[in-house]
């Protein structure tokens, strides 16, 4: 009886995995759009709205007539802020469901983690969120800010508008922070700043007590100095800490926090009274007033029925991305990744805020830098922005390892970080 | 008289522009505050404040705020309100209502950092001659910030008018400040600095570190000694200030732990679901505050009273609720409670993600939570004092329950021998279900004030599970002293290896210290004796 | 040392082998040598995430073999994984050479982009695979040693260890995630090439490391069932059900206990370095305190104490994690919770132990029943 207990439940599990395999082979006559968002877990928060947004994305292109004369079909999993989970569920949509193309990932690490699997299998990711750069693949199309896009405008714009002289380099210890703050030192230093007047600060993932560490840059700041703080603390740390700025009476008038990695969908989570003035760089804020803007956001909010929830830059990002891809599909003719690669560069789509996005041959956008303030009904307002469009920088030039780097997908580079073209 | 004089002073020394139109012609100045090129709204808000009319103040504290709008058909400045439809348009003078038009017909008029600097300065000079003292006090707090020599000779006058002390001490330090950046001669300067120096303070180092270096040489000996003096008190208050940081740390620490020492130190369950019910705390202060913005408004200083009860109701009768369902067949196994909970504490993250969604939701400080006050040195947060005071409260009518009321008399009874108790007459399971019902109501309790410092979203509790059971496990299983002497020593040792370590590997050091306390004393500081702990 | 061999080697272990190797030959075949397309092809897929479930399994039969048989409930076991993940990730970092962004033969890219000019000495020696190979078994090996030495001396059980395990999983988690420490911070260790020179995106290679896992859970399935067959698994036993009794009859419970930790986080290690190949990945959040609650749970819904169970209940688990993340993506949750919930409430020997009798023998309530009522249909046909 022992023995064929243990037969029986071998036999289950074995028939488990040839249901598996079984579920791969069905062919449907749509287009699969695979979404690869964190549905549970820590990065939840952020990455549900963007499922939704590309829900809302695929919806709308079918009320048009779908692509290619057929319908587009979303496939959602939910990889659980779970790294390895989200290699293995990225290969199970290429593989088992079939889709031509995947819009997701939000962490760097996700994005690590299944870029083999992309390469491996020639398909195609679109990433659409910040992010530190040093990295150009075949096989992403990258349409968040690369650091050129969004920090150093942001420094110069301290400089000049406010003439910040001492600056604390605040952010989480990982990957996009510490490039961020690597590049800015550099670039402050070629400015002319002294190493004193420089103070560079790391933090764990979800750290909630900030007390010290906003007393420590108080004290930073009081060196008759003008001073700011560049934060890329990363989600889930800022409610704490803007709350503790706020309740020791750091204000933006007196030391400024220019921050890259919070935006609308991250300040609706605090009362953002205390912290008018402080500032955000972006690609896009959802206070622009402009058209396209005003449709996209009522469009949002339909469809996600509620008039409170607000947009943010990695939905734009999306936007824009789905919509080159949508156009680069129609003009290739095919899904095919190979042909659709090629019909991408140099597609364009008008931002949300004005000008024109441009997929460049490094897999990168053009896009325009906005600086804005915080202001107290948790929007950011615009004080300052660039005259044209930005183009996204792969491989940044003050690292010197990647200053030698260029990224380029036509020939006759065809390669995303060499120092010679390989034709 | 005196803001005439100042008007002078400054069209004197900047021959601006905009005073090109008539100064005294306060509409149109106003007016032209709405533009986009920061540089000119500056000169028109010195130009406004220039004028001396204390109507002017209206529309700069609006301007401030992000109240200040323009209709958008002619380009008109007014103050803006907002009404059940649209926008209320208010002349930003007289304070008359004008009209209501739509919300996208009138915009705001936005401002940077630079603009709300140079307003603090005009309001503060406009405001110093109040005749309320609250305002007075305020206007010399934000000279002192934004320092400005024009301004030497208004606080002069406005020091000699002044009855209040202790005003008018803060008039003389922003009077200190401005002569600073005076072109004013050494000797006045000397004095502003020693005065500078009696305040103490960081504000005040930040003014003496910001003597340029082309001041005179007894200046900056001055300034020297300034500086050292205030070095040597703040060091002193650094160490109190550690300590304090470490107390406020502990009592977050003890807030989040007190539920557990119940379901897991007195009742032996591995409860994996104690974070749940503390977010679930957290929600329902979310969606008491909800209401209240709703409904009433008014109530919203009292929104925490009520939400404390109602969280202590909701998470102890979802902990009754889990008791009844799963735990109360699981008791002798507590390993296996630990599965349990796990599966349960999945499913409550789950329902709260569906239910509220999966972003971060806002949840207000009442202003009694609000800001700091400022002990000597010392910047205390209100919203952390009150959650030291708060944490003790709680920690101190637990102990009242457990000692003092027949159901924590049964309570100890059953924990300690249910068959005894049982027999005793005493009904061992409803006495488990409300006691596990009591540990997650504090938890739901502990949830409200976490709200008040930390994100509120589906993940809050996972963030303190683990650093509870250590709490529980360092001080003692089943002994809430022990939670509490482990709660404030854990905070402590964090925040004074804070500075020397960061913040990282001074949580890995307080890690490694537990694990080899441990093993000096197994059961934790304040060790239960007795047989029934072998078990 | 033949008996123990063949108290290895009994009829359950058999089968259980048998089955576990048929269906991998199977499925390598059906990879390999049917055409892609073809109704009985095995996609890539399914190999990779059969090879991740048998790492998985190792996981858990380490896991089972101190809580299901000494009593020693490890809250921390993933740390161990992990180690043996990072050891293996070391190697497969060093093999990529100067194939990285950065073109820098000696270092890793992160190191390169983190301003290190030379290799730390602790990444010394990884280049070697038999080096490599040795630190997988070596380092969780000695932390769990050292872990246990100071812990078990001082007789620290129960909830108590649980406890501090998940307190060592827990630093190590954030050690980890320090870029200063040389581990590549959150992001870990990535983008690996090659495993002794095979191309680790070649099928065969998958097929390999199939094989490799496969040999190792066997391996493992064997070495339990040899120490807990052994006199040396009977005084283990006695450790789970009375300890103190145990320690009065004279026995050194300390070193029984130490003894069996070491081996079971060795295990652990292996398990990890198996892992790392066949997903791509290791990072920090390996080491999360909530990784070694699920292998715990796996043990528990699979049936503790039974070294199949162990090996059933990670299959089945992550199987229903990797159907329900897809086919549920917003709920999946209520649904794995439902089941840890179901499975301890209703099966407290699990599965295996739901099925046929516990592993300590006893029938079990299912069975128990289903012979009731077919005693009861056997008396009513014959009235």
């Amino acid at each position: 009886m022992f023995g064929f207990g243990r037969v029986k439940a071998l036999a289950a599990v074995s028939a488990l995995a040839i249901g598996l395999t079984t579920g791969a082979a069905q062919a449907a006559d749509t287009i699969k759009v695979g979404i690869l968002h964190s549905l549970s877990g820590t990065m939840a928060i952020s990455e549900t709205t963007l499922k939704d947004v590309m829900l809302m994305l695929i919806d709308d292109q079918n009320k048009k007539g779908g692509l290619l004369g057929k319908q587009l079909e979303a496939v959602v999993v939910d990889p659980a802020s779970n790294w390895p989970l989200f290699a293995e569920k990225a290969r199970e949509l290429i593989e088992v469901n079939g889709t031509s193309v995947v819009f997701g990932c939000w962490t760097s690490v996700s994005r690590k983690s299944v870029l083999p699997v992309f390469e491996e299998l020639n398909s195609m990711l679109f990433y659409p969120v910040q992010y530190e750069g040093e990295e150009s693949s075949r096989n992403v199309f990258y349409t968040g800010a690369a650091p050129n896009q969004q920090a150093i405008p942001a420094v110069d714009y301290l400089m000049k508008t406010e003439s910040v002289e001492r600056w604390v380099l605040a952010g989480t210890d990982y990957v996009y922070p510490r490039t961020t703050n690597k590049i800015l030192e550099s670039y402050l230093k070629a400015k002319g700043v002294p190493a004193e007047d420089i103070m560079i600060n790391y933090t764990p993932f979800g750290h909630s007590d900030w007390q010290t560490i906003v007393a420590d840059i108080k004290k930073f700041g009081s060196a008759g100095k003008k001073t700011a703080v560049v934060s890329t603390i990363n989600g889930d740390a800022n409610v704490p800490f803007y709350k503790e700025l706020g309740n020791q009476g750091i204000k933006a008038e007196d030391i400024p926090v220019v921050a890259f990695s919070v935006g609308e969908e991250e300040l609706a989570g605090i009362d953002t009274g205390p912290l008018v003035g402080h500032l955000a760089a972006w690609n896009y804020f959802m206070s622009i007033d402009t058209p396209e803007n005003d449709a996209f956001i009522s469009k949002w909010h339909a469809f996600i029925g509620n008039e409170d929830r607000v947009t943010n830059d990695p939905m734009e990002a999306h936007y824009i991305g789905f919509k080159m891809w949508v156009q680069a599909v129609q003009q290739a003719g095919t899904t095919d990744v190979d042909a659709v690669r090629q019909a991408m560069y140099g597609q364009t789509v008008p931002n949300l805020t004005g000008g024109i996005a441009v997929m460049n041959t490094n897999h990168h956008l053009s896009k325009p830098v906005v600086i804005g303030e915080i202001q107290d009904d948790g929007q950011i307002q615009t004080v300052w922005s660039t005259d044209g469009v930005v183009v996204g920088d792969a491989w940044s030039d003050f690292i010197p390892e990647s200053a030698k780097l260029t990224a380029d997908w036509t020939y006759p580079w065809v390669c995303g970080g060499c120092e010679k073209p390989t034709y | 008289m005196i803001a005439r004089l100042l008007a002078l002073m400054i069209a004197l020394c900047c021959g601006l522009p905009a005073l090109a139109a008539d100064p005294d012609d306060l509409p149109g100045l106003i007016d032209q505050l709405h533009t986009r090129d920061y540089a000119a709204m500056e000169q028109t808000v010195n130009a406004i404040a220039a004028t001396g009319d204390p109507l002017a103040v209206a529309p700069l504290q609006a301007l401030s705020d992000g109240d200040l709008y323009y209709r958008k058909s002619d380009d008109k400045v007014f103050i803006a309100r907002k009404a059940e439809s649209g926008t209320d348009l208010i002349d930003p003078l007289t304070g008359e209502f004008v009209e209501n038009v739509g919300r996208r017909d009138a915009r705001k008029i936005g401002i940077n950092n630079n603009m709300r600097r140079a307003l603090r300065g005009a309001l503060g000079s406009l405001t110093l001659l109040s005749p309320d003292p609250s305002v007075r006090a305020a206007a010399a707090q934000s000279l002192f910030k934004s320092p400005d020599p024009n301004a030497v000779e208004a606080l002069g006058q406005a020091i000699a008018a002044e009855k209040d002390a202790a005003i008018r001490t803060a008039m003389e330090e922003a009077q200190a400040a401005s002569i600073l950046l005076s072109d004013l001669d050494d000797a006045t300067k000397i004095a502003a600095i020693e005065s500078l120096a009696d305040r103490g303070g960081r504000d005040a180092m930040s003014l003496l570190k910001g003597i340029p270096d082309t001041a005179s040489d007894p200046v900056k000996a001055a300034a020297a000694d300034g500086i050292a003096s205030i070095e040597a008190a703040l060091a002193l208050w650094s160490t109190a200030q550690n300590i304090y940081y470490g107390i406020s740390l502990g009592s977050v620490l003890l807030m989040a732990a007190i539920g557990l020492a119940i379901t897991f130190g007195v009742m032996g369950v591995i409860n994996m679901a104690h974070g749940e019910m503390v977010m679930l705390g957290a929600y329902t202060t979310y969606v008491v505050q909800e209401i209240i913005r709703n409904n009433a408004p008014g109530m919203f200083e009292f929104s925490l009273a009520i939400a404390v009860p109602l969280a202590f109701l909701v998470s102890g009768s979802v902990g009754v609720l889990i008791e009844r369902t799963v735990i109360r067949y699981l008791y002798g196994r507590a390993l296996e409670t630990l599965l349990a909970t796990w599966g349960v504490s999945l499913i409550i993250q789950q329902l709260v993600r569906s239910i509220f969604g999966p972003t971060n939701k806002e949840v207000g400080n009442p202003d009694f939570m609000s800001g700091a006050v400022q002990l000597g040195e010392m910047t205390l947060t209100y919203n952390r004092i009150w959650i030291i005071v708060f944490a003790l409260v709680v920690l101190a009518m637990l102990m009242l329950v457990l000692k003092r009321t027949p159901l924590g008399l049964q309570m100890r009874a059953v924990t300690q021998n249910r068959r005894m108790a049982g027999a005793m007459g005493i009904r061992t399971d409803r006495v488990d279900a409300l006691t596990f019902g009591l540990g997650s109501g504090i938890a739901g309790m502990a949830g409200v004030a976490l709200s008040q410092i930390d994100n509120v979203s589906p993940n809050l509790g996972q963030s303190y599970i683990i650093d509870s059971f250590m709490v529980v496990v360092f001080g003692g299983v089943g002994n809430l002293w022990g939670t509490l002497v482990g709660a404030l020593s854990l905070g402590i040792a964090n925040k004074f290896l804070e500075p020397y370590a960061g913040a990282v590997l001074a949580k890995i050091l307080v890690l490694v210290a537990i694990i080899l306390f441990i093993q000096k004393r197994p059961r934790g500081l304040f060790a239960l004796k007795g047989r029934a702990v072998e078990s | 040392m033949r008996g123990l061999v063949f108290r290895a080697f009994d009829r359950g272990g058999m089968i259980f082998l048998g089955i576990l190797f048929g269906l991998i030959l199977l499925l390598a075949l059906s990879n390999l040598l049917m055409p892609v397309g073809h109704a009985l092809h095995a996609p890539t897929y399914l190999v990779s995430l059969i090879g991740k479930y048998l790492t998985y399994a190792l996981l858990a039969l380490s896991v089972d073999l101190i809580w299901g048989f000494c009593g020693i409930l490890s809250l921390g076991h993933g740390a161990f994984f992990a180690l043996g993940g990072y050891a293996m990730g070391m190697y497969l970092m060093r093999q990529i050479g100067d194939r990285g962004v950065y073109g820098n033969p000696e270092l890793p890219d992160f190191m390169v982009f983190l301003n290190y000019s030379e290799l730390p000495w602790y990444w010394h020696g990884f280049d070697m695979f038999w080096f490599a190979a040795i630190m997988i078994v070596f380092v969780p090996g000695l932390l769990a040693f050292i872990f246990g030495w100071f812990a078990f001396r001082s007789r620290v059980t129960g909830v108590y260890l649980s406890i501090i395990t998940q307190a060592m999983t827990y630093a190590l988690m954030l050690a980890f995630f320090r870029n200063n420490m040389g581990f590549g911070g959150n992001n870990g260790l990535t983008d690996f090439k090659d495993l002794l020179g095979f191309d680790l995106q070649n099928d065969g290679t998958r097929v390999g490391l199939l094989f490799a896992s496969a040999a190792a859970l066997g391996l493992g399935f064997l070495i339990c069932k040899a120490v807990t067959r052994s006199k040396y698994g009977k005084v283990i036993t006695a450790i789970r059900d009375a300890e103190s009794r145990t320690r009065f009859l004279g026995y050194r419970v300390d070193r029984y206990k130490l003894a069996v930790f070491t081996l079971s986080a060795c295990m652990a290690g292996v398990a990890g370095a198996l892992y790392v190949p066949q997903v791509g990945i290791i990072n920090p959040s390996e080491f999360t305190p909530a990784n070694s609650i699920e292998v715990v749970v796996w043990v528990a819904v699979g049936g503790r104490g039974t070294l199949y169970g162990a090996v059933i209940g990670a299959i089945l688990v992550n199987y229903a994690k990797t159907y329900l993340t897809g086919a549920l993506p917003e709920i999946w949750l209520f649904a794995l919770g439902g089941l840890f919930v179901f499975v301890t409430l209703f099966l407290p020997r699990g599965i295996v132990g739901a099925i046929n009798g516990s592993g300590d023998g006893g029938p079990s309530p299912i069975m128990t029943k289903i012979r009731n009522w077919r005693e009861a249909r056997a008396m009513e046909g014959r009235s």
